[in-house]
């Protein structure tokens, strides 16, 4: 049986000011899908929701994954459970190494029913593994000593989210924006790594506004969303329509959601 | 429900019946009589004192506590934290102020070091001791120094003749019943080039109310290095109050890391003189509170010759509703040229409930030195929560694992290898799920 993340008219607010009307998405186990659309438009917002993040509310929608309901379960139990997201704005744990959070996070993936304080991956083969992974990402192993996020460069930090996709192995991820921050090659190792870590193995969603990232991850599927909802479907070809031509047409097209993306845009410029 | 201890309150009979008891030197009494005059001039602190603006004293009833008259009740001590799989080089201990076993290695002994109950030594070297003992502390600073000048009792010495090296750490614990006090006094005297590490703790448990009125003084001879760990670790009903000072000597190195973790109230002054040239004062402090836990710290670096350092570093994290505050001074003498000195204190609100008072200040008067000083206030971020969480950690080990890292910057200082996993150990225990 293939394994899914089903998403089903999923609505999501933040603050009580709706975001997401209506998003439907199914992902597969060993699906490529691209997730483009115009700033604003919401992505990201799917992406922190389907992780239950607690100041993004989902107002009505189901989500299962392999037939669970996901709205029910905590942020870890998620994580636990197989899904992943690599974060657009990474968060920095002053004082943590990454080499003792990854310890902790590969542990609790590994071993969903683990109670805090159980024992912890032993440290020999964890160092083992962490620096064979180091490796194939061409990292330096300094960088695991160093403390989660703290101080990293946008492109270290985003080469930091690949590592911990790929100790953390889910079986759905979501990388939102990952290839931003990135230098060329950085892009180009980026895409490769995951086409490496994932191969066949995952269902990814990857949320980008460029194409270097499908280069070696050619999509099945690539979603537009625009004003909070998936306005188009279609293969490859799309996102390189996309990323050549820009949202002209998908606007024109779909007038009532491209004023909706506005009037989300506006009120964000007036509220901030 | 436990049996509290009767006490007659500080009254000049119940004074005197303390006096009797004692079997001391005729100038160790004078000491205790001349503080005691003190103790009945001075006046209660009270809020609208400067030092005393944050700190409500009213919950505190002096007249249910009393002298260390007699031994109570046999205690069954907490475990101890800080010796915990430590090996030692000795170890002195008190319940209700009274001594209990101590001991210390035979090869220190060989060198002439002491280390054993304070009362016990000042009947056997009352001579060596005289030029020492309560000449630090300013006995007169306030009403509770000017008591525990006049009513100590248990408490250590620590005397480490000129360039012997105590190379195992020495462990000192008290403790109190329910009801009791404890009023110990710590000498350490390091002479020139001597070397010593001193772990001391209080243990405590529950609710029950308990009273601590207590006096440090750390002597560091010139090129001494001393670690000294003091960790106050009494139950949720205790009052803590406590006058502790150093002086550093020329070239002599201090490492001074307070432990906060325990007492319903806590005032303690804690003050570094660097009193010889080139000397260096690292201080480190550690704290934790919760519920309503009140814990005031007033820490003093004074600079009284060139080219010492001090460098303080105060981190805390608050849970609950508790209050702390940190009121710290740099003070320089005019003759302190190429001072350089360094004042910190970060919080970490662990809840929206909690309060800090965090106040540094500087005093200068020489005109070539380096004194820097800043606090910062912070709280765990959901954000961070929710990042940690989506790697698989649940949001009790999330907070933990960045409480954690917000004392890592000041365990990296700490240079014994238990007492940062003790200080660790314990603060992760006490983290409550962060909502
Ligand atoms: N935590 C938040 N607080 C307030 N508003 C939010 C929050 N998260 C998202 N929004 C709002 O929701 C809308 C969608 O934002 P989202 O971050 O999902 O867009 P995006 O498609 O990821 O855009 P980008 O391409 O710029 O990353 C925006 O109007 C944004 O301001
Ligand atoms: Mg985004």
């Amino acid at each position: 049986m293939t394994e899914t993340l089903k998403i089903c008219d999923l609505h999501v607010s933040v603050e009580g000011k709706p975001i997401l009307k209506g998003v439907n998405l199914t992902l597969n186990r060993g699906e490529v899908h691209a997730l483009m659309g115009p700033n604003g438009s919401g992505k990201s917002t799917l992406g922190l929701a389907l992780m239950g993040h607690p100041r993004y509310e989902v107002t009505s929608g189901s989500v299962e994954l392999n037939g669970e309901d996901l709205l029910e379960m905590e942020v870890h139990e998620r994580a636990r459970a197989g899904l992943f997201m690599a974060f657009q704005r990474p968060m920095s744990i002053p004082g943590v190494k990454m080499a003792d959070f990854l310890r902790h996070a590969s542990t609790n993936v590994r071993n969903p029913d683990r109670k805090e304080g159980e024992d912890l991956i032993p440290m020999r083969e964890f160092r083992k593994e962490l620096k064979s992974k180091m490796d194939q990402l061409k990292m330096d192993t300094q960088f695991a000593r160093r403390y989660v996020n703290e101080g990293f460069s946008g492109g270290e930090m985003k080469r930091a989210e690949i590592l911990q996709l790929a100790m953390l192995r889910p079986k759905f991820a979501i990388l939102d924006e990952t290839d931003s921050g990135l230098d060329a090659d950085a892009v180009r190792l980026a895409s490769t790594s995951i086409a490496e870590i994932g191969g066949a193995e995952m269902g990814i969603l990857i949320i980008t506004h460029h194409e270097r990232l499908l280069e070696h991850n050619r999509p099945d599927y690539t979603h537009v969303m625009l004003g909070g909802r998936i306005v188009e479907t279609g293969g490859a070809e799309l996102a390189a329509e996309l990323h050549k031509e820009g949202y002209g047409r998908i606007r024109h097209e779909h007038p009532e959601a491209a004023a909706e993306n506005e009037s989300m845009e506006e009120e964000t410029t007036a509220s901030s | 429900m436990t049996e509290l201890a009767t006490h007659s309150g500080f009254t000049s009979e119940s004074f005197s019946a303390f006096l009797e008891t004692r079997n001391e030197p005729s100038w160790v009494s004078d000491l205790r009589k001349k503080a005691w005059e003190s103790y009945e001039s001075l006046e209660m602190p009270h809020r609208r004192l400067e030092e005393w603006r944050r700190t409500d004293l009213r919950p505190l009833r002096l007249n249910r506590y009393g002298f260390a008259l007699e031994k109570t009740a046999e205690v069954q001590p907490e475990e101890a934290l800080l010796s915990l799989g430590v090996e030692l080089g000795g170890q002195v201990g008190s319940v209700d102020s009274f001594p209990q076993s101590s001991f210390l290695e035979e090869k220190y002994q060989e060198q002439g070091v002491l280390f054993g109950s304070l009362s016990e030594i000042l009947n056997t070297h009352g001579d060596l001791l005289k030029p020492y003992f309560l000449q630090l502390v300013n006995t007169d600073y306030d009403k509770f120094s000017a008591l525990h000048a006049a009513g100590w009792s248990g408490g250590a010495v620590l005397y480490v003749p000129k360039g012997v090296k105590v190379d195992l750490p020495l462990h000192m614990w008290s403790a109190i019943s329910a009801g009791g006090v404890d009023f110990s006094h710590t000498l350490v005297i390091l002479e020139s080039g001597a070397e010593a590490t001193l772990m001391a703790e209080t243990l405590g448990r529950g609710n029950d109310p308990g009273l601590h009125c207590g006096g440090v003084e750390l002597f560091v001879g010139e090129k001494a290095k001393l670690r000294y760990v003091n960790l106050q670790n009494w139950g949720m009903g205790t009052f803590h109050f406590a006058h502790q000072k150093a002086r550093v000597e020329k070239k002599a190195q201090l490492q001074w890391t307070i432990g906060a973790l325990g007492a319903r109230l806590a005032k303690v002054n804690q003050h570094v003189e660097l009193t010889g040239e080139e000397s260096q004062a690292q201080v480190n402090g550690v704290m934790f509170t919760e519920d309503k836990q009140h814990l005031a710290y007033h820490t003093l670096q004074h600079h009284r010759a060139e080219n010492a350092i001090s460098d303080l570093l105060y981190k805390s994290a608050l849970q609950d509703k508790s209050h702390l505050v940190w009121r710290g001074m740099i003070k320089v003498d005019s003759v302190a040229q190429k001072t350089n000195g360094y004042q910190r204190n970060d919080n970490l609100m662990l809840s929206n409930h909690a309060r800090t008072d965090s106040i540094p200040g500087l005093e200068i008067e020489a005109d070539d030195v380096i004194c820097t000083h800043g606090a910062t206030t912070g709280k765990v971020e959901e954000e961070q929560i929710v990042y940690a969480q989506s790697r698989g950690l649940t949001k009790k080990e999330a907070t933990r694992m960045i409480v954690a890292g917000f004392f890592q910057q000041i365990f990296d200082r700490i240079t014994i290898e238990s007492v940062k996993e003790a200080l660790a150990e314990a603060i992760g225990r006490r983290i409550r799920e962060y909502v």
